[in-house]
């Protein structure tokens, strides 16, 4: 397919002129984007989209950063919900909830994880009870169990739910997939603090929590295959939505807003820049202690410089790979690893350079409580998003070739051995 | 954009890579490297007459296929993974980049036909005492005689020394560290060969006594750091060739090993030992690629250059490591073919200088 970007960069460019004004509010500029498909030029165009290719998309977004125009909401849990409803939702769920998503008035949270069930998600053992006999005419489902690691959950209209529905085949086949409403009694949401003092996620409680019939996300029994493409979005976007535009000295009512919001979306992130342990601190940080002039410390700074710099390669040329065609898929997985290893080396680094300051933290803490905010926040990296063992684990048998373990959870899942 | 190959690059290593493993099984390996020459002579003018291997980083006038340090990257990572003997490194890759970097646009087009087509085999004598080719370390004397120079002094750990026809040999003159080329068969040039724990790498120690040599280039001329750095990328790419032959192998074997009732490759113990190695290879051939790729764009490539070496050579050695263990007992036998590619590992490691000097060296040109 022949693609004009010259031209699609001018139709945007006069689009934006006739309509940006950083007077209107966030919800009245963001419908205009939803209605004409600029704000997702990449979604089909039956659903707020333009059908555009990557590189038209990146085109439309550099036009956008050009004019200061503000783009639709695209926070982490609210996409993540998003891509999942436009590849297997309906007609009507897609028409009813893509659109509140994409202007920001409608919050999401995903509600995977369980305290039973991290690395082993498919025994998820949330449950979702047909409520009542005649499902048929949308009596729908009531819901029981708990669900954690919740990310925005406190702020959430609705989250996408995996429960199980039949509990006598294995257990890949006995989930399914759920919007919820997260404002009704049965539904509680507590924060979780970390050993770092955050509390960016949450658990959720749900008691005969009720989600109605229409709320059922592609068929029954196959929420594990619809739950995989909320994972993959997730991983493809971990570095994602850190894009936040330097929009200070911009006028306009709209960017008081915008700014509000962003920092309410980016609020439980705050702290990952440090859990994947500031490679770019450590230099300075060697300077202004004088470690820069200790041999062992300059070997331990070389060491990660290497790490992290040959990490940033690889995933490059993955990504050359990925656009190629070329990658066999779970290479992320290499990435992932990797990002791990130099956390904890960096950490360590840290430590080394900082001294017995590094039992210090808050303010008496280097930098602010920078440095001690690191060595506390490294531990996170190697289990969010799947485990380091896991990532192993998709390494070796999906990369290498090497055979599975033995397993003993195949049958029927009520007869699997379980927390 | 980031580097990767382009599809002619994918292509070139796959032809490549079926050459090296058709002419280098491990029974060639074992054979040449009881020989006191370490090659096969066939197989070195296929490969630099028919697929003019030798000459891919060389210019067109001077013989050369004009390709630059990614293709040679290639050949490289290819020929480490099947540990190809050959005098490659000595002659195409140390004395060619030498020659290429220093001598005058006549001696290039004398000396590098010759190289490329592997008629001559040259090699490049730095090192003295220290691996490292800093300038202070070179003390072989060079005296003016008439229009050329006279040598004297010792040269350690010299590839390929025995088979060479030409020597490039730095030594010191008032004006400071020159390159000479000597002819191997003068009157005062005695060479040794070196009891060397790799067997597939054949080093010599060289004395030079008043040995008649030409000046290469201007005295005083030579940029040692430049040629270092091109022979360490080089040098990098075959490492990570031969580490992943030691992970190719591994897996292979743990896949067949059955001990209590299952392939050992199906323990978590193992697998994931294998991951952990897969992510180290990975790292280090995305830092090899790239050295090379920043050479070939004309960058100081210093830094990058010894974090390739640095890099690339541990991961090789604990690859081999790694290797052995997997086999278990059998790994540790003269039988079993790992310690070929460890004993290449073990001496690759210290050769021109140890990961620790690399990554000060590293430190020192990226300004920290």
């Amino acid at each position: 397919m022949d693609i004009n970007i010259d031209a699609i960069r001018a139709e945007v460019r006069t689009w934006l002129a006739d309509n940006w004004d950083p007077n209107l509010t966030l919800v009245e500029w963001r419908t205009k984007l939803v209605d004409t498909g600029w704000g997702m030029p990449e979604w089909p165009e039956d659903y707020f989209g333009k059908d555009m290719p990557p590189v038209a998309v990146s085109a439309i977004a550099q036009e956008f950063a050009e004019a200061g125009a503000i783009g639709v909401m695209k926070s982490g849990p609210r996409m993540l919900a998003a891509v999942t409803l436009l590849a297997h939702g309906n007609d009507q769920q897609k028409r009813r909830f893509l659109r509140r998503i994409l202007t920001g008035e409608d919050a999401w949270c995903q509600l995977f994880s369980e305290p039973g069930s991290g690395s082993d998600l498919a025994g998820s053992t949330t449950r979702a009870d047909a409520n009542g006999d005649d499902l048929a005419n949308g009596n729908g489902w009531k819901v029981n169990g708990q669900k954690v690691w919740t990310t925005s959950a406190h702020h959430a209209d609705y989250g996408i739910l995996l429960a199980r529905t039949d509990w006598d085949v294995p257990k890949h086949q006995g989930l399914s997939f759920f919007v919820i409403d997260m404002h009704q009694p049965g539904v509680e949401v507590r924060q979780l603090r970390q050993m770092n003092g955050h509390a960016s996620f949450n658990e959720v409680f749900f008691t005969d929590a009720v989600v109605p019939g229409h709320f059922q996300v592609g068929e029954l029994g196959q929420g594990w295959q619809t739950a995989m493409t909320t994972l993959a979005y997730e991983r493809r976007a971990v570095a994602g939505n850190r894009d936040a535009k330097e929009d200070k000295g911009r006028n306009g009512t709209i960017y008081g807003e915008y700014r509000e919001e962003q920092a309410i979306a980016n609020e439980p992130y705050t702290w990952y820049p440090q859990r994947a342990g500031r490679v770019d601190l450590v230099v300075e940080r060697a300077r202004e202690t004088g470690k820069i002039s200790d041999p062992a410390i300059r070997q331990e700074i070389a060491k990660l410089l290497t790490m992290h710099q040959s990490t940033q390669w690889f995933a490059g040329r993955l990504s050359e790979l990925q656009k190629a065609g070329k990658a066999r898929g779970p290479e992320g997985s290499i990435t992932k690893l990797a990002a791990s290893n130099v956390a904890r080396l960096a950490s360590d680094v840290h430590t080394a350079i900082t001294g017995i300051d590094a039992m210090l933290t808050g303010d008496q803490s280097p930098h602010d409580g920078v440095i001690a905010e690191i060595l506390v926040s490294v531990p996170a990296v190697s289990i969010a998003g799947g485990t380091d063992e896991i990532q192993r684990n998709i390494i070796a048998e999906r990369l290498l070739g090497l055979p599975k373990e033995p397993r003993f959870d195949t049958g029927p899942f009520k007869d699997v051995r379980r927390n | 954009m980031e580097f990767s190959f382009t599809a002619e690059q994918d292509q070139f290593r796959d032809v490549l890579g079926r050459f090296m493993r058709d002419k280098s099984p491990a029974s060639a390996v074992r054979s040449l490297m009881e020989t006191d020459k370490g090659f096969d002579a066939e197989v070195w003018q296929q490969l630099c007459a028919e697929q003019g291997l030798a000459g891919i980083h060389l210019p067109e006038d001077c013989g050369g296929t004009g390709y630059g340090p990614v293709e040679l990257a290639i050949i490289m990572e290819e020929q480490g993974r099947a540990l190809l003997c050959s005098p490659f490194m000595a002659s195409a890759v140390m004395a060619g980049y030498a020659i290429l970097q220093t001598g005058t646009d006549d001696q290039k087009r004398a000396l590098l036909p010759g190289i490329a087509d592997g008629s001559t085999i040259a090699t490049l004598a730095i090192t003295e005492q220290s691996g490292l080719w800093r300038d202070d370390d070179i003390q072989l004397q060079a005296t003016k005689s008439g229009d050329d120079y006279v040598l004297s002094g010792t040269k350690r750990f010299v590839v390929d020394g025995q088979n060479a026809d030409l020597l490039v040999v730095a030594g010191r003159t008032d004006a400071g560290v020159s390159l000479f080329t000597v002819n191997a068969g003068s009157e005062g040039v005695t060479c040794r060969v070196a009891n060397a724990m790799d067997p597939t790498r054949k080093l010599a120690e060289i004395d030079f006594s008043s040995a008649p040599a030409q000046l290469l280039g201007v005295e005083g001329g030579v940029d040692l750091a430049a040629i270092f750095n091109a022979v360490l990328i080089a040098f990098a790419n075959e490492m990570v060739g031969g580490a992943q032959a030691m992970l190719d192998s591994a897996i292979e074997y743990a896949k067949l090993r059955v001990q209590f009732g299952r392939e050992i490759g199906s323990f978590q113990g193992l697998k994931h030992r294998f991951s952990d190695l897969m992510v180290d290879i990975e790292l280090a051939k995305a830092t090899a690629y790239q050295a090379a790729q920043h050479l070939a764009d004309g960058k100081d490539a210093t830094a990058f250059a010894s974090m390739a070496k640095a890099t690339a050579s541990e991961v090789f050695r604990h690859a081999a490591h790694e290797c052995i263990q997997f086999h278990g007992g059998i790994g540790f036998t003269w039988e079993n073919d790992t310690h070929l590619w460890f004993k290449r590992a073990k001496s690759s490691e210290v050769f021109l200088g140890t990961p620790n000097d690399h990554r000060e060296r590293m430190l020192q040109a990226m300004g920290i």
